[in-house]
């Protein structure tokens, strides 16, 4: 359906992923200098934020996707995003990165689904850029990769019609749809049913340009208002709150795209049970990934290098599993001793461009005439 | 959630520059109850007119369709609500195993000589017989004029006259088809161009014996809407112009046309002259579906809101003037509503989809 969805797509799932990993990286931070092996300190905290923002923001991949083209698949969305993940020194292996794109494909869909006009996607995204730019607001040289690409988003986006908006949006609802896995946050704050349906309140303000429902108005030939009637609307509809800005910076009003992920608050985010039995919906959440970042065992890595292993290819992991002992499921899996880096790597490279194009083979959903969608984006984060 | 409103209302005496009237609002009596859902395959997607409903009195069945994705699910229920069966087609070309694409609407087309389920999709068109057993004919849309930054996709579907089925293009264009009264020779008759944003719904009545001035209209997603007159060549007989939003649904009756708005609003205009005869603030949030019970004038729409509303339109040709009463409210909770559709000519029963929701509402009169 619409050409148009990639940007806001990576911007959107990107921008969440980027307060998830904020906020595990400063609730497992304890330290502010380097003296302590395994935890993260601010410096590297924000270099992470950098290294990821700077290349979601680059000019290069920015222009890769603002090429009119169908929205990926799921499997081809998640490897880019995994890609983008790991342009600093973190490590996610397969399981945590799971977890984390659920994650962040939950939060988007509530954010589309509840959006409201379809415009107001805009709106959404520039939330998003807005917490963005917080985030590497130490490093004026990413601030202005994240101002240009904001800056182009406008011009390419401000003059799209309503219609065309709501394309993109149903676009991007076929995506999400029959995706319904519980995030323990949106449960607590109700946005979420236990059946993992979002809700949908007939009650607020209406959104900007929309009249609230109830009036009846009947004219004559000539144009004249000649009887007005009321209805029961069947909800407690308010009046519109004024628009949100559209400009670089302002305010967007909508709460929707605002970082819900607060430091101030890090039991929403943390295993609240250790080692114990795992509370059935913490497989479905933050929780995991927040073991599995916080507790790297790097006794023999260099201090600049610690890092998960990338659990991509199983012989690796079959080979390490025997080395190291330990043979725990995917979940338990915390290993540092080895930083594989597949960028650099050319037998990973190698083994990355064989799985991606199986991927590209194995492309059903959608249509991609030339069969190499997300390829051209991947070989080209290689070069970043 | 159910809220059922049968009322007297006396309008608030607001001055108005050629009349002063109160007005007495009867709410008519008239109930839904909800019935047993139909469990269908998969989900719906969030496409507008997203249900179409075929009533086969003869064999006391009525289909159901429903689109999801790439994939029309189909279901035939009888009557006595004993027995149901599914049927699923793929959008895909003919001959060409791996291609499919997404579906924008699924649509019924009733001719006086057959029946026909008309698919429209990214890549083109599909009419199958319609209990979807046979392909008969195929479309592919040309991909080649436009421009690559725009999206290409057929929608908005409808039968016109006794042998004519119009479908609308994302350039704007309308392809006519005619169709003979059997077999698979159906051919494009005319395009035509008026539109100049995708259209969104076409609409017509009067189709078979009845002579109507205008039996056609087709919407666009600016919401300007077009008023033809079937034939060998088809006449635009009005323009009306949007005003900037997508106008997602429309119906045409007894001259007038009924349009469904991104605004949430209802507008009713006299088809050939474009006169603004009513004006409805229906649904605090896009409109999704609108549907007319032509025997009854009962009007049904449905929207983002999570609401679907039946009204009763009243059209008197000797003071050209039109009545629009509210009759009733469904809520289906936490759904963004996107098809509704009567399941018969008077109103008796009407049936929903939501988006993700793997089943059909169905209401009916108590």
């Amino acid at each position: 359906m619409s050409v148009k969805t990639l940007p806001l797509v990576f911007i959107n799932l990107g921008g969440e992923m980027l307060y998830i990993l904020d906020q595990r990286l400063r609730a497992t931070s304890t330290s502010e200098d380097n003296s302590e092996k395994g935890v993260w300190s601010e410096n590297d905290r924000k270099r992470v934020m950098n290294d990821i923002v700077g290349t979601l923001f680059s000019k290069t991949f920015m222009d890769e996707l603002l090429k009119p083209q169908q929205l990926y698949s799921h499997r081809t969305l998640k490897t880019v995003l995994t890609r983008l993940a790991h342009a600093s020194i973190m490590r996610l292996n397969p399981a945590s990165m799971d977890r984390l794109y659920e994650l962040t494909i939950m939060a988007f869909k509530y954010q589309v689904f509840r959006c409201p006009r379809p415009k107001d996607l805009l709106l959404i995204s520039y939330s998003h850029i807005d917490t963005i730019r917080e985030l590497v607001k130490d490093t004026s040289v990413v601030v202005n990769q994240v101002d240009e690409t904001h800056r182009k988003i406008i011009e390419v986006y401000s003059s799209l019609s309503e219609g065309e908006f709501q394309l993109l949006r149903q676009t991007l609802l076929i995506f999400f749809q029959d995706m319904h896995v519980r995030v323990s946050l949106f449960l607590k704050n109700q946005i979420q049913n236990p059946d993992g349906r979002f809700a949908l309140p007939t009650s607020g303000p209406v959104p900007h340009g929309i009249v609230v429902p109830g009036l009846i108005r009947v004219f004559d030939s000539k144009g004249r208002e000649v009887r007005r009637s009321e209805f029961p609307a069947g909800g407690s509809y308010s009046s519109p709150v004024r628009e949100g800005s559209f400009e670089l910076h302002g305010d967007r009003v909508i709460s929707l795209g605002m970082n819900m992920y607060t430091v101030n608050h890090p039991e929403e985010t943390h295993t609240s049970k250790g080692d114990g039995t795992p509370n059935p919906l913490a497989k479905e959440e933050l929780n995991l990934l927040a073991c599995l970042i916080g507790s790297l065992k790097a006794e023999n890595m260099p201090r600049a290098e610690y890092g998960f292993r990338i659990n991509l290819f199983t012989t690796d992991q079959e080979e390490e599993e025997e080395a190291d002992g330990t043979s725990d499921g995917a979940e338990e899996s915390m290993f540092g001793v080895i930083n594989i880096q597949a960028m650099q790597d050319e037998q990973s490279a190698a083994e990355l461009a064989r799985i991606t194009g199986q991927f590209a083979e194995e492309e059903e959903q959608h249509e991609n005439p030339s069969g190499n969608k997300g390829d051209d984006l991947l070989a080209m984060m290689d070069d970043l | 959630m159910v809220m059922i409103f049968s009322s007297l209302r006396l309008t608030a005496d607001h001055p108005l520059p050629f009349q002063q009237t109160a007005v007495f609002e009867r709410e008519l009596c008239k109930m839904y109850h909800k019935e047993k859902s139909i469990q269908i395959k998969n989900s719906a997607s969030a496409l507008y007119n997203n249900l179409s409903v075929l009533r086969i009195a003869p064999r006391r069945l009525t289909y159901f369709t429903v689109v999801h994705a790439n994939v029309v699910n189909m279901v035939s229920a009888s009557w006595d609500g004993l027995n149901y069966s599914h049927r699923q087609l793929q959008s895909k070309e003919p001959n060409v195993a791996t291609s499919t694409s997404l579906i924008m609407q699924v649509a019924f087309c009733v001719l006086p000589s057959r029946d026909l389920l008309v698919v429209t999709s990214q890549k083109g068109i599909q009419i199958y017989e319609s209990d979807g057993s046979i392909m008969v004919y195929w479309h592919a849309l040309d991909t080649s004029d436009a421009p690559t930054a725009q999206a290409v996709f057929a929608r908005g579907i409808s039968a016109v006259w006794d042998n004519y089925i119009c479908v609308g293009v994302s350039s704007g264009a309308i392809l006519v088809f005619d169709v003979p009264s059997k077999g698979s020779n159906i051919t494009l008759s005319e395009v035509l161009e008026e539109h100049k944003e995708p259209i969104t719904d076409i609409a017509s009545e009067c189709s078979g014996s009845q002579e109507c001035i205008a039996d056609l209209v087709s919407a666009d997603d600016g919401g300007n809407l077009c008023v033809w007159k079937s034939g060998k060549e088809f006449q635009l007989l009005n323009k009306i112009p949007g005003f900037d939003m997508s106008c997602s649904s429309v119906k045409l009756w007894k001259g007038i046309v009924v349009a469904g708005y991104g605004t949430g609003q209802i507008h009713l205009f006299e088809a050939v002259t474009g006169i603004l005869h009513a004006e409805v603030n229906a649904h605090a949030r896009w409109i999704y579906s609108l549907d007319i019970a032509p025997f009854s004038g009962l009007l049904l729409s449905a929207a983002e809101d999570s609401l679907v509303r039946v009204w009763h339109l009243t059209v008197t040709p000797e003071t050209n003037s039109v009545e629009v009463a509210h009759l009733h409210n469904e809520c289906v909770t936490d759904t963004q509503i996107c098809g509704a559709k009567f399941c018969d000519g008077d109103g008796y029963a009407f049936a929903v989809t939501g988006y993700d929701l793997s089943e059909i509402i169905r209401y009916t009169q108590l």
